[in-house]
C-alpha cells in the first residue's frame, strides 16, 4: 500500500507548523509538570523565604497520613461510582437512539449539550438542584419519606458528586455507544434473533461483547476524567467536605497547595496521583485490551 | 418441516412505500422455491416477512398450520442464511453453530453430535476453533450453512447467500446447496439475483416485480412459456428478442405466419431459437448486418442490426459464425419458436 506523503522543500516549515502545539504542550504541561516533580522534593519555609531540597521526606509525610489514605479511598468509590452511572446511563440511552435513529436527531442533540457545559457550572447546576435548603430534589425526596442533607451526611454528599460528574460525561459517553453500536451490523442481531435469543440475550450475548472495544477505550477517558477534571465540580457541589468525606486526591492536591500553601506536599501528592492514573492505564491496556480484541 | 402459505401478504414501510402487494404463494414441504426479480421488488421483504424480520401490514403467513404474522423469529423455528452470512464475529465456529442450539435448551451431548455432525457434512470440522474472521469467503458461507442446518428448523430462508462468492466457487455452492436440500428434505425459501443459480436450484421458480408474482412454474415453463412480457425479458440470457408486428408486416416481401394471434401485437423469439437456414415451417425471414461478434466458450452471440428495424437481434449460434463482423446475414424465425405479447396488457397470448 502507498501511503500518501508531503515532502517540505523548507527544512523549518514542519517546526514552524508544529510550533504552536509543542509551545502550549511545554508551557502548560510539560514546565509545570517538572515544576511540581522538584517541588516535590523540597520543603519551603512558611513565609516562602527559603526551599530546602528534603528528598522523599514529603512522598514519606504523605503516604503515612491518614487522610491521604482516606482521599484514595474516596476517589476509589468516586471513580467506581461515576464510571458505573455514566457509562452505565450513557449505553442505556445509546441503545434507545439506535433503536430509531432516524428520529432521534433532535434526542442526539439535547444529550450531548451537559458536555459543553464547564464542570464547575455543572457543579453548580447540581448543587442548586440539591440544594438542603432550596434545592427541588431535597424537596421531591422529602416528599418520599427520605431526608437530604448532603452537608451533614458524607455519603449523601458522594452520591451528589458522583451524580453532578457523572451527569456531565454521560453524554461523552453516550455519542461513542451510539457510533459504537451503529457500527454493529443489524444483521448479527437478526441473525440470533433467529437463533432464538430474546432483547436481553441478544444485547449480552452479541452487542454488548461487540462494543467491547468503545468500552474499553471510554473506561480510559471516564477514569482520567475523574482523577484530573472533577476538581470543578466538587470543589462547586461540597467543596470535599463534609469532614473530608468527599475529598478526593485530585481536591486534596488543590486543598493543601493552594488553600493550606503546603507546595511541598501538594506537589508530591499530584507526582503521585499522576503515577496511579499512568499504572491504572498500563493495567487497562496489559489485561483488558487483550480480551477486547475478536 | 412444514409447508408455507402466503395469503394475500401487503407490506407497507413507513413512509408509504409499498414494497409488496397482495401476494398469493403456497409453498409445499419440501419444496424449494426460487425467488427472483429486478432490484427493489420485494424479494428480501418477502424473505424477512416470513422470518418475522419484518412486520406484516395485511394478510396472512402460515408456517405448518399455524399462523405465524405474531410471531416472534425465535418462535417460527425457521433458519436464514444472511448475504453477508452475519456470524458473530467474537465466537468461534463452534460457538456460532452452538449459539441456536444454547438458547433453545438444547441438551449438551445432543448439541455436541449435532455440531460435529453438521460440520462433517459441511467439510468444516478443521475450522471449529477459528474464528470467523480467520476463515475464506467460502468457509465463512459454509459455516453460515451450518448454522442454518444445526438447527434442524422448519424452513430455510436463503437471502443471496451465494453473491459475495467468486464464479467458481458460487458454482460449487450451488450444488452443494442443491445436494444438501434434496437429502435433508427442507421446505427452502431461496433469493437470487443469478439466472443459473435460478434456473437450476428452484423445484419451482417464483418471478417477481415492483412487489407483486409475475409467474410462478417449473423453471423450464417459465422459459419455453413465459406468460408475461417481463417474464420472458427477465428470464433467459442473452434475453429474449422482442419485435412489433406492425414494423415486421412492412418488411419487403413478408408474410406473417398464420399461427400468430390476431390480438397479439408483439412477437419475441429467443436468440438460440434464431435459424441462419430457411426451416421446413412456416418463418418470417429477416436481413440484416453482424454488428457485434461475441464469442462465449462454445457459443457465440451475435448482434444483428436488421434492415426497417431500430433495436439489435441478438442471436446465439452454436460454434463460430463463419461471416465476420459487417459481413451481410439472413435470419429465419419459426413460426413454432415465437411467443406472442399484447403491448397493452403486457401479457402472452395463444
Ligand atoms: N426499511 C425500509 N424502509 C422503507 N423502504 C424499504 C425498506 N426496506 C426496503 N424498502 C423498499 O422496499 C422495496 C423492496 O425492497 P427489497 O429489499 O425487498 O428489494 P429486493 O427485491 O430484495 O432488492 P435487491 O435485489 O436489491 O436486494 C424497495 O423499493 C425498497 O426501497
Ligand atoms: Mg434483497
Amino acid at each position: 500500500m502507498q501511503t500518501k506523503r508531503s515532502i517540505f522543500t523548507n527544512r523549518w516549515l514542519p517546526y514552524v507548523l508544529l510550533a504552536p502545539q509543542l509551545i502550549i504542550t511545554l508551557i502548560f504541561f510539560i514546565w509545570p509538570a517538572s515544576q511540581a516533580v522538584t517541588s516535590s522534593f523540597e520543603r519551603q519555609d512558611p513565609f516562602g523565604f527559603r526551599t530546602t531540597f528534603v528528598w522523599f521526606e514529603n512522598y514519606t509525610r504523605v503516604l503515612s497520613d491518614p487522610s491521604y489514605a482516606n482521599a484514595l479511598w474516596n476517589t476509589a468509590v468516586f471513580a467506581f461510582g461515576v464510571v458505573a452511572v455514566s457509562m452505565g446511563f450513557a449505553l442505556l440511552l445509546a441503545v434507545c437512539v439506535d433503536r430509531a435513529i432516524r428520529t432521534a436527531r433532535l434526542y442526539t442533540t439535547l444529550l450531548v449539550w451537559p458536555y459543553a457545559v464547564a464542570p464547575v457550572v455543572a457543579g453548580v447546576l447540581w448543587w442548586f438542584l440539591f440544594n438542603p435548603t432550596i434545592g427541588l430534589l431535597p424537596y421531591i425526596l422529602e416528599g418520599f419519606g427520605y431526608d437530604w442533607n448532603h452537608r451533614v451526611s458524607g455519603g449523601q454528599a458522594m452520591a451528589l458528586i458522583v451524580i453532578a460528574s457523572a451527569w456531565k460525561q454521560i453524554s461523552y459517553n453516550f455519542l461513542f455507544f451510539v457510533a459504537g453500536l451503529q457500527s454493529v451490523p443489524a444483521s448479527l442481531s437478526e441473525a440470533a434473533s433467529i437463533d432464538g435469543a430474546g432483547p436481553f440475550k441478544r444485547f449480552w450475548t452479541i452487542i454488548f461483547p461487540l462494543l467491547s472495544p468503545t468500552t474499553f477505550f471510554l473506561m480510559i477517558i471516564n477514569i482520567n476524567y475523574v482523577m484530573f477534571e472533577s476538581f470543578g465540580t466538587i470543589d462547586a457541589t461540597t467543596s470535599g467536605g463534609p469532614g473530608q468525606s468527599t475529598t478526593t486526591l485530585v481536591y486534596k492536591v488543590y486543598v493543601d497547595g493552594v488553600a493550606g500553601l503546603n507546595i511541598g506536599s501538594s506537589s508530591a501528592q499530584s507526582v503521585l496521583l499522576m503515577g496511579i492514573v499512568i499504572f491504572l492505564t498500563f493495567i487497562q491496556f496489559r489485561y483488558v485490551e487483550r480480551r477486547v480484541n475478536y | 418441516m412444514a409447508s408455507i402459505k402466503i395469503s394475500s401478504v401487503r407490506k407497507v414501510y413507513p413512509g408509504n412505500v409499498e414494497a409488496i402487494s397482495d401476494l398469493n404463494l403456497d409453498i409445499s414441504d419440501g419444496e424449494l422455491v426460487v425467488l427472483v426479480g429486478p432490484s427493489g421488488c420485494g424479494k428480501s421483504t418477502l424473505l424477512r416477512m416470513i422470518a418475522g424480520l419484518e412486520s406484516i401490514t395485511a394478510g396472512e403467513v402460515r408456517i405448518g398450520d399455524k399462523v405465524v404474522n405474531k410471531l416472534e423469529p425465535a418462535e417460527r423455528d425457521i433458519a436464514m442464511v444472511f448475504q453477508n452470512y452475519a456470524l458473530y464475529p467474537h465466537m468461534s465456529v463452534r460457538q456460532n453453530l452452538e449459539y441456536g442450539l444454547k438458547n433453545r435448551r438444547t441438551p449438551k451431548a445432543e448439541i455436541e453430535q449435532r455440531v460435529n455432525e453438521a460440520a462433517r457434512i459441511l467439510e468444516i470440522t478443521r475450522f471449529l476453533d477459528r474464528k470467523p474472521r480467520q476463515l475464506s469467503g467460502g468457509q465463512r458461507q459454509r459455516v453460515a450453512m451450518g448454522r442454518a442446518i444445526v438447527r434442524q428448523p422448519k424452513a430455510f430462508l436463503f437471502d443471496e447467500p451465494l453473491s459475495n462468492l467468486d464464479a467458481k466457487l458460487r458454482g460449487q455452492m450451488r450444488i452443494e446447496i442443491k445436494r444438501l436440500q434434496r437429502s435433508l428434505k427442507t421446505t427452502s425459501v431461496y433469493v437470487t439475483h443469478d439466472q443459473l443459480e435460478a434456473m437450476t436450484l428452484a423445484d419451482r421458480l417464483v418471478v417477481m416485480n415492483a412487489g407483486r408474482i409475475e409467474q410462478v412454474g417449473k423453471p423450464v415453463d417459465l422459459f419455453e412459456r413465459p406468460a408475461s412480457l417481463f417474464v420472458a425479458g427477465f428470464i433467459g440470457s442473452p434475453p429474449m428478442n422482442i419485435f412489433e408486428l406492425a414494423t415486421l408486416r412492412q418488411l419487403p416481401g413478408t408474410t406473417l405466419p398464420a399461427s400468430i394471434p390476431a390480438k397479439a401485437d408483439l412477437v419475441g423469439i429467443r436468440p438460440e431459437a434464431l435459424r441462419l437456414e430457411e426451416p421446413a415451417e412456416p418463418f418470417i425471414a429477416l436481413e440484416g448486418t453482424v454488428e457485434l461478434i461475441e464469442p462465449v466458450g462454445g457459443e457465440s452471440h451475435v448482434y444483428v442490426n436488421l434492415n426497417g428495424i431500430e433495436t439489435l437481434a441478438t442471436v446465439v449460434v452454436q460454434g463460430r459464425l463463419a461471416e465476420g463482423e459487417g459481413s451481410h446475414i439472413k435470419l429465419f424465425m419459426p413460426a413454432s419458436a415465437l411467443h406472442s405479447f399484447v403491448s397493452e396488457t403486457g401479457q402472452r397470448v395463444e
